[in-house]
């Protein structure tokens, strides 16, 4: 549990905030609301998801309860059973 | 078209000659033909000419019958003749059919207000040797550059910064605010530009220097005065009536001209109109993409057959963008979020080698006629705000951007959080993009950061601007700031000039802008069909296939060509840690992280992409400017 969160939010820091901090975005924090994700960046979380965690995210599952916070992400990940895949650093 | 270049002595001395020769060298490939200097007392004004008109008279700088005053002049009065007529009527005499010599017998009549009665595109310089002021003035729409700048003992000016540069005098620094800008607006707001102290005379503006001071007044600006039109056909008639006047005028030239033909509405009307005015086949250019999202090779065959056009196609890979961007910003002389001016450089070139020095174009039609997506968008994002609640009215946004992916594999409510802005109605239109662009400061060093005024100046906009509708005042900020800089400058004048080629603009024409600012809305877009009159205009010109394709943005494929299909050279010194780091501007750590993105295929975002094209280009520009 504790390694996907820091998992999800090592891509939110590296990935969609290039490596600034994201210490004050609190687990449960909304990344449209604080500006962190757009509606770009959002595919790029969906892209990321799938490869890194081997899930398969459907039309009517791209919600922001699913996708707009680390909570919901984690949330959203354990529901369709994803699995940290061992193919390095995909999405990052 | 030339290259203009000039200095003014503050002091009773004479400039040192070495430095307006080195300043008009600078501007060899604006003006290959011939280079010529005027100096007398405190004054040097330079020329270097590309010959179009009055090829054997028409050299520059010029004087008026009593040598008392001399212009350097850059561009074309396309209604010289009928000027001319006017002012033998007056008493004056000409030595030479040229369009500069107009100017400074209307100049001798009218003072500054003889910029009034210019159809054309210009920026001159006129030194007056009695009273010993100069007067500097650029057109309406800003389709001819001119910068300025001032050191304690003197005046300089030029139509490009290199040539400033070229005075040793001339600080090159890059202006933070000017970063601060083009990563929000996409242009620096003139008088901004790229380097701190060094001036661009705005569209529409005159300068008076004098021993006291600068002085600089507004002649022109849009104003729109929507009225209730006459029926759709009518409209329609004088409006083709208009363009092809205004088509005709820029037929005026001794040397051979074409057009570039993109395979839309604007480029295939103007490319007809030509053709038939000027009685002879034309020769036309285009450029195709090898990646199918951004080609429109299709309509332009589609076009050239039905116009019967001598055709020249060039076709441009990812790596022919990755090889010639750091010559483009070389010539853009500012940064650029999107690497779309590097094909139209090609397309210059390809005009250049097939032996012509003019072009016609169909740049202007979108910002006049209501041809640009953001248009669109903003009307369905007021649609959407009077229902709010409305589950249908946003899904319409997915309509307007078939052609983009992203757009179109947006979850709902992610597209819905993009256009539902809500802010300050004032930029209703813009602001969502200004929004997304200003994301980009993210890759802002914290240095830079500091360095940042608190607060960015806002776009400034006329005072009848709140009292305008919601297109016209879209089209305000479209016509105003993105088309002289960035669509007329970085994609037009400075791609096109690098390779001695000079555009014209039908859709420029004065009378044809004034035409298009008295439309009502509906007449420019009906309901979600962009140019609607223009489109009526076209009947029986072009092919109904390009009359009726809705609109198809120009593109060129993105950041991506930096990286494949091998990363390019270039970038290993440009983008190291050691170079971000020296440079000061970026944040290392973000830029290292962006660079992987892209290495790993997976930097996918627009805002990636402008990040990294700005980026690149920010980094080019201080090499080639400020660390030589």
């Amino acid at each position: 549990m504790q390694q996907l969160r820091n998992e999800l939010r090592r891509f939110i820091t590296d990935s969609i905030m290039y490596g600034h901090n994201t210490d004050f975005l609190a687990d449960d924090a909304s990344f449209l609301e604080n500006g962190v994700i757009d509606s770009t960046g959002v595919l790029e979380l969906i892209n990321y998801i799938e490869t890194r965690f081997g899930i398969s995210v459907d039309d009517q599952e791209l919600i922001p309860e699913n996708l707009d916070s680390i909570n919901g992400l984690l949330r959203f990940v354990e529901k369709k059973g994803g699995v940290l895949q061992q193919v390095g650093r995909a999405g990052a | 078209m030339c290259g203009i270049a000039g200095q003014i002595s503050n002091l009773a001395e004479r400039p040192e000659p070495e430095i307006v020769a080195r300043m008009i060298a600078a501007l060899h490939h604006r003006g290959p033909d011939s280079t010529a200097i005027y100096r007398h007392e405190r004054a040097a004004l330079a020329h270097a000419r590309l010959s179009i008109i009055d090829l054997e008279s028409g050299g520059q700088p010029m004087s008026n019958e009593d040598g008392t005053l001399w212009i350097t002049f850059n561009g074309e009065i396309f209604n010289y003749i009928e000027l001319r007529a006017l002012l033998e009527g007056r008493g004056h005499r000409f030595a030479t059919r040229s369009d500069t010599e107009v100017i400074l017998h209307l100049f001798e009549d009218e003072g500054e207000a003889c910029v009034d009665r210019l159809n054309g595109q210009w920026a001159f310089a006129i030194w007056n040797q009695r009273s010993e002021h100069l007067f500097l003035s650029r057109d309406r729409l800003g389709v001819r550059p001119l910068f300025y700048t001032t050191l304690p003992d003197s005046f300089l000016f030029a139509s490009e910064i290199k040539a400033l540069f070229a005075h040793p005098g001339v600080a090159r620094t890059l202006d933070i605010q000017a970063l601060d800008e083009i990563f929000t607006y996409w242009v620096t707001i003139p008088p901004r530009t790229a380097f701190e102290k060094i001036h661009e005379l705005p569209p529409g503006h005159s300068l008076w220097w004098t021993n006291e001071g600068i002085e600089i007044r507004q002649f022109w600006q849009i104003d729109y005065r929507p009225q209730r039109a006459a029926c759709v056909e009518a409209s329609a008639e004088e409006l083709l009536e208009l363009l092809t006047s205004a088509t005709r005028l820029r037929l005026r030239a001794d040397v051979p001209y074409g057009s570039y033909l993109s395979g839309g509405l604007d480029s295939t009307l103007i490319t007809a109109l030509a053709q038939r005015e000027s009685g002879k086949r034309l020769k036309t250019f285009s450029i195709g993409f090898d990646d199918a999202e951004f080609d429109e090779s299709s309509f332009q065959v589609q076009a050239q057959k039905y116009l019967d056009t001598d055709h020249h196609a060039i076709c441009c890979t990812p790596g022919d963008i990755q090889k010639i961007f750091p010559d483009v910003i070389r010539h853009t002389e500012k940064p650029i979020l999107r690497t779309a001016p590097t094909p139209m450089y090609m397309l210059a070139k390809l005009v250049h080698q097939a032996g012509l020095k003019v072009v016609l174009t169909g740049e202007g039609a979108d910002e006049m006629f209501g041809g640009y997506d953001i248009f669109k968008e903003t009307k369905v994002r007021r649609f959407w705000a009077r229902q709010p609640g409305s589950a249908m009215r946003p899904l319409l946004l997915r309509k307007l951007y078939p052609y983009l992916g992203n757009i179109q594999a947006q979850p709902d409510p992610y597209l819905r959080a993009f256009f539902h802005f809500q802010g300050d109605p004032v930029f209703f239109s813009h602001q969502p993009r200004w929004d997304l662009t200003s994301k980009l400061k993210l890759f802002f060093s914290e240095g830079t950061r500091e360095r940042l005024a608190p607060a960015r100046r806002e776009v400034p906009v006329p005072s009848a601007y709140r009292d305008w509708n919601w297109l016209n005042r879209a089209q305000y900020l479209e016509a105003a700031y993105l088309l002289p800089g960035y669509i007329l400058s970085s994609q037009g004048d400075r791609m096109a000039m690098a390779h001695a080629v000079e555009g014209r603009f039908p859709f420029l024409d004065d009378r044809v802008v004034d035409f298009a600012s008295r439309l009502p809305p509906e007449m420019k877009i009906k309901v979600l069909n962009e140019k609607f009159l223009l489109k009526q205009a076209a009947r029986g010109l072009i092919p109904e296939s390009i009359r009726k394709r809705s609109k198809q943005p120009y593109r060129a494929p993105e950041a991506d060509c930096f990286f494949r299909p091998k990363r390019a050279e270039y970038l290993d010194e440009l983008l190291s840690q050691r170079k971000i780091e020296q440079q000061g501007l970026f944040h290392p750590g973000a830029v290292a992280r962006l660079i992987e993105k892209f290495e790993a295929g997976t930097a996918i975002g627009i805002k990636d992409n402008m990040a990294m094209v700005g980026i690149v280009s920010t980094s080019l520009l201080l090499e080639e400017f400020c660390n030589s």
